[in-house]
């Protein structure tokens, strides 16, 4: 599946690990050696203690929809990726994280549990992760 | 502000057009320029502080050099804060800080700008990757009104906020609105209208947003000394607070803002409390906007803002908090996106007793609220009490 048009991460030093990890189907967030912080988006310092000791941890790629918006109209989208829902998905490891969900609005409220599905990046290391509605 | 030297707001100006198409932003930022100027009683030469968060065509620090270069400026002291719709009134602290200190005694605040003639789609339109943080944001279509759908519909999960409680808010702009010759929508609107409207990025409707405008406005900030010589009546800055809210490292929470230090801080540095003031303008945005700024700055409980917006609350002159009695951002004017400025101006006038004469509310103190960026993400906050002359 090909993003473009739509925007594609800027993927630099700090962040290439995430990318290529998505890429290999694995969601990832940073945690913070000194003060246990589980944080995103990646940064190389914690935000909490600002230690530069932190390493990269593998999630189940799995949690609950914190909140979504469902746009059915947008400049500079592609129309057929339309409606789009912007979310942010509360991960089991504690980060709220901003993300699309990947399904009809209609089988999706606050607290809907999700799990993380990857789209490639055509020409690159990377995935973007998406989140659909989780099937026990 | 007990013990030290007071400032004032001596001038202010709005500018009438809504749209712009044959006229330069910097033009703009001339004319009302000239507007605050005159307004004050005070001449171009008496200016030695100029302050602006920008010129949107350009998108740099370089602004106030292009402005004080157009308008003839000679200042001992410029400031360029930009953090969104909440910039000009943090300017309003700065300016009072500025003066102070002594580094200046007549501070020129200017806003201009063209989104409307230069198409911008401020609300819905994607955006391109630039930051780190974009990569995680933009990427999935995060626009500005998506990120306010977010926050509404937490809202609404966590305190059980309904639509017709947010389209109240536009309900009683847009009574002030229709006596305000100047503004983009002079039409009365009912809840039932806000709702039946189309829905944007749920569970926000078209009438939920505010209108994109062209224009501009400008205030002029002078110290005591500069304020003896005038023979207008001013309005004292009694209070102002600033602070910026954002993700928390992935603990974002959407029904909160950052007006709950901003308030907080001003109101203490004014020595009064939320149930002093007879009128509120406030940054709208979004109705969403509006609601967790009524809450967050303390004039009702966390998640009781629904309740308290009900049966007219907000509307004047005599509902419990008149707010945006010039019909806001939602009606009237949103000039470059930044509605700090337009929210300062409607204050001064109420305090002045220069509004509408349909809204013009017995109001001694009045305050400006501010939200710039997004809740949905990261936000500026900044808040300024205001007294009159006659308090």
């Amino acid at each position: 599946m090909s993003w473009d048009p739509r925007p594609t991460p800027d993927i630099t030093p700090e962040t290439e690990r995430y990318w290529s990890a998505a890429a290999d189907g694995e969601l990832l967030v940073r945690e913070c050696d000194e003060c246990g912080l589980v944080y995103h988006y990646p940064r190389e310092l914690c935000p909490d203690c600002f230690s530069d000791s932190v390493s990269w941890r593998e999630t189940n790629g799995t949690g609950t929809v914190y909140s979504y918006s469902t746009a059915r109209k947008m400049g500079g989208w592609p129309d057929e990726d339309l409606p789009l829902i912007v979310a942010y998905v509360e991960l089991d490891e504690g980060p709220r994280v901003m993300t699309n969900l990947a399904c009809e609005p209609d089988e999706i409220e606050i607290g809907t549990p999700v799990e993380v599905r990857f789209r490639a990046i055509e020409g690159a290391d990377a995935a973007v992760p998406v989140f659909v509605p989780r099937r026990e | 502000m007990s013990g030290q030297s007071s400032a004032y707001i001596a001038g202010v100006y709005e500018h009438p057009t809504r749209e712009a198409p044959d006229k330069s932003t910097m033009q703009l930022h001339a004319e009302v320029a000239r507007g605050a100027i005159g307004d004050a009683g005070l001449e171009k030469d008496d200016v030695d502080a100029y302050f602006t968060a920008g010129v949107p065509e350009y998108e740099s620090g370089l602004s106030p050099l292009i402005v004080a270069d157009y308008l003839g400026l000679d200042v001992s002291y410029a400031d360029t804060t930009d953090f969104g719709g909440s910039s000009y009134i943090s300017h309003v602290g700065h300016a009072v800080s500025a003066i102070r200190d002594g580094k200046c005694d007549v501070a020129l605040i200017t806003l201009a700008g063209r989104p409307r003639s230069r198409g911008q789609a401020t609300g819905s339109g994607a955006r391109d990757v630039r930051s780190v943080q974009d990569s995680f944001e933009r990427i999935y279509g995060a626009t500005n009104i998506t990120m306010y759908g977010m926050a509404a519909k937490r809202h609404m999960h966590e305190y059980g906020t309904t639509p017709e409680q947010l389209a109240e808010i536009r309900a009683a702009a847009s009574h002030h609105a229709q006596y305000n010759e100047h503004a983009m929508f002079q039409e009365p609107v009912t809840v039932e209208d806000v709702v039946e409207s189309r829905v944007v990025a749920d569970p926000l409707h078209l009438l939920d947003c505010c209108v994109i405008s062209d224009g501009g406005g400008a205030i002029l900030v002078v110290s005591e000394e500069a304020r003896s010589r005038l023979e207008r009546e001013c309005v004292e800055v009694l209070g102002h607070g600033e602070s910026i809210g954002h993700h928390r490292a992935g603990r974002i929470d959407l029904t909160r803002t950052a007006a709950e230090q901003s308030g907080r801080r001003a109101f203490d540095e004014a020595g009064l409390e939320p149930s002093d003031i007879d009128y509120a303008s406030i940054y709208d945005s979004f109705t969403i906007t509006v609601l967790e700024a009524i809450e967050d700055l303390g004039f009702c409980e966390k998640g009781d803002g629904g309740k308290f917006v009900e049966n007219g609350a907000l509307k004047a002159p005599n509902g419990n908090l008149p707010f945006n009695t010039d019909g806001g951002g939602l009606c009237s004017n949103h000039p470059a996106n930044r509605g700090g400025m337009t929210k300062v101006i409607e204050a001064v006038r109420q305090l002045r007793g220069e509004t509408n004469e349909e809204v013009q509310v017995d109001a001694d103190l009045a305050l400006a609220h501010g939200t710039g960026g997004s809740i949905g993400t990261r936000h500026g906050a900044a808040t300024v009490v205001l007294g009159g002359e006659d308090r």
